[in-house]
């Protein structure tokens, strides 16, 4: 057949580059609250400052160990969770086919913190430290957050088992995954009933997400999966996009649907899986970043997946950054913080949106 | 291109769809599956691309066997415009490029855009080509997935209720512009259609399918009253108007 005498519309041209026109800004932005993050905190580093430290121009000792030791780890983890979360996220509502899809869906979450609350409770690797601010320590992180991780991808493995008894139907998923949230939040209060106030307070406090767990080691091990991850489901984009248009369309110009949704669940459930044992639990990113950009930009794929791990790694940038100032010297868990800024705006967009 | 069905049966659980169902389409030919609601004619559709598995039997396509083909290739060769599709937030444009993906590389080349480009005004859709797909009426959503599957380039279309939710306009545009592509460029298509009177119009042969198996086939001019009647089961007259079998469903209740 030849349809070659058309050519491309320039609207056409026009749109897409509004789209990498979006993609440069989020990450401008991005770059700015990363200084910003460093910067701000009990002690205040001028921007200049975090900028001649990051380009390894002299700066004081205590700026530098200040910047390498305490900060960046902290704002590159957030930067990387928020971008793996809010990636799956998107993902995770292309192949569910559910606006709803996000790390809580599944009951990957709920499952960590099971396994977390299992090996403190079981393993013993909780108790009260009197450290700094009578904080509550975990003594052995590593065999908590294995312990995490081993439950989060076991919920996952039983979902995509079943799911792929029953075909991969995105419903099936889902129920299992909120079936799964529901059995673990179970276990969690049945274990947190038994256990006495030291394990009680170490629970909790692992299930209060935060960014400054993870040191450069575990960062190294989050972005080896994380940013391996988010290029799979960018090469991916053109399948989610046949995939949102029915199952029947996709697999008549070629997707292998059934395959792609159970890869892409495998991958999205690694990331969320590493993130949420190494940082803890951080909600509604994974939610609420993919519809922000959604409403600015469009469900296509080839831009949502970069857009909003963009978006998602600001967003959790933001939260962190505001949960070291808003009661300084006190810290808010960051999951607390990225609901109350997250809400309010999705809710706002929400309702602007409907008038438009 | 030619396809061949040889004895195609299929059963969902334990439920037979179809037996032994048989039927050739030529290059260039226009094949209207008919039948009774629940008949099996969407199943049949799907058993030729491999959307669905066939229980026994054999589907070739030019000769080879489509269960052998990895679903790329079938891609290549088969084109599909399933009753149903949903919708997001993507512009016609896009959703139409979609189907240049059997032949795209790592991305779509510049040719690709040209082509959806070209099948889009081909339909007349140019005012809305940069529309979001969501905000688009059942008609021309419809003609989305058409474009989309020209676009695709196969010599085989499968096409299942292609005009279901299309005006009186726009259904005699879309199959007649389908009529002109199997004959212009030989591409042979397969379609389902509860329209009577628009199937045997534009297609050349039919097939009605009844209990699981094909009741008759063969040109459209054959289509007799009797076997309307069995197959569907309520009582028809038959017109012949310019060579085309014209159905009208009656009879009628006439006021004394």
């Amino acid at each position: 057949m030849h349809f070659d005498k058309g050519g491309i519309p320039e609207g056409y041209a026009g749109y897409i580059s509004r789209k990498w026109w979006f993609l440069c800004l989020v990450s401008v932005m991005l770059v700015c609250l990363a200084i910003m993050g460093i910067s701000l905190g009990a002690v205040k580093i001028s921007l200049l400052e975090v900028v001649e430290a990051l380009f390894r121009m002299p700066v004081s000792g205590r700026v530098n160990m200040i910047v390498y030791h305490i900060r960046l780890p902290q704002v590159l983890a957030a930067m990387i969770t928020g971008a793996g979360l809010a990636a799956s996220g998107a993902v995770l509502q292309s192949i569910l086919r559910n606006p709803l899809g996000s790390p809580f869906t599944l009951g990957i979450s709920h499952a960590a913190a099971f396994g977390a609350a299992l090996s403190v409770m079981v393993l013993g690797s909780g108790i009260m430290g009197s450290s700094l601010n009578d904080a509550v320590n975990i003594s052995n992180p590593a065999l908590t957050t294995g312990c995490a991780f081993v439950f989060a991808m076991g919920a996952a493995w039983i979902i995509i088992t079943i799911s792929g008894y029953q075909k991969s139907s995105p419903e099936t998923m889902v129920l299992t995954g909120v079936a799964l949230g529901s059995l673990f939040t179970a276990g969690t209060m049945l274990l947190q009933f038994f256990a006495d106030d030291v394990q009680l307070a170490a629970m909790v406090f692992w299930t209060f997400g935060d960014v400054a767990r993870a040191d450069y080691k575990e960062l190294g091990i989050i972005s080896a999966v994380t940013l391996p991850g988010i290029v799979y489901f960018m090469l991916n984009a053109w399948n989610y996009n046949a995939m949102d248009a029915g199952d029947d369309t996709a697999k008549g110009i070629g997707v292998h649907v059934v395959r792609t949704r159970l890869l892409g669940m495998t991958v999205a459930s690694v990331l969320i899986s590493v993130s949420i044992a190494f940082v803890g639990i951080i909600g509604f990113v994974g939610l609420v970043a993919p519809h922000m950009v959604r409403r600015l930009i469009g469900d296509d794929n080839r831009f949502l997946i970069p857009g909003t791990a963009a978006a998602g790694a600001c967003l959790l940038l933001l939260s962190d950054t505001a949960a070291r100032l808003v009661l300084s010297p006190h810290i808010l868990p960051v999951s607390v913080l990225t609901s109350f800024l997250g809400a309010p705006v999705f809710i706002a967009m929400i309702m602007r949106g409907k008038k438009g | 291109m030619i396809l061949s069905v040889n004895n195609l049966s299929f059963k969902y659980q334990a439920h037979p769809v179809l037996e032994k169902v048989s039927f050739t389409v030529k290059r260039g030919e226009i094949l209207a599956i008919l039948g009774p609601n629940g008949v099996g004619k969407t199943t049949l559709l799907k058993c030729i691309n491999q959307i669905l598995t066939a229980d026994s039997g054999s589907v070739t396509v030019g000769g080879f066997p489509v269960s052998q083909m990895g679903v790329q290739e079938i891609a290549r060769l088969i084109s599909y415009v399933p009753q149903k599709a949903e919708t997001s937030r993507v512009t016609v444009f896009d959703a139409v490029l979609m189907g240049r993906r059997p032949h795209m590389g790592f991305k779509f080349s510049r040719g690709d855009l040209v082509k959806t480009d070209g099948v889009i005004r081909l339909l007349d859709m140019e005012h809305i080509a940069l529309k979001h797909i969501n905000h688009l009426s059942g008609g021309e959503l419809q003609k989305v997935s058409i474009a989309r599957a020209l676009v695709q380039e196969t010599g085989l279309m499968l096409l299942d209720e292609p005009t279901a939710s299309l005006d009186l306009k726009n259904q005699a545009e879309i199959l007649g512009l389908l009529r002109r592509v199997a004959k212009e460029h030989n591409v042979s298509m397969v379609l389902t259609m509860h329209d009577l009177n628009a199937a045997l119009r534009y297609s050349d042969k039919y097939i009605f399918l009844k209990d699981k198996m094909v009741y008759d086939s063969g040109p459209v001019s054959r289509v007799s009253q009797e076997m309307v009647e069995a197959v569907y089961g309520t009582a028809v007259e038959i017109i012949h108007h310019n060579g085309y079998p014209v159905i009208l469903p009656g009879p009628v209740y006439q006021a004394a």
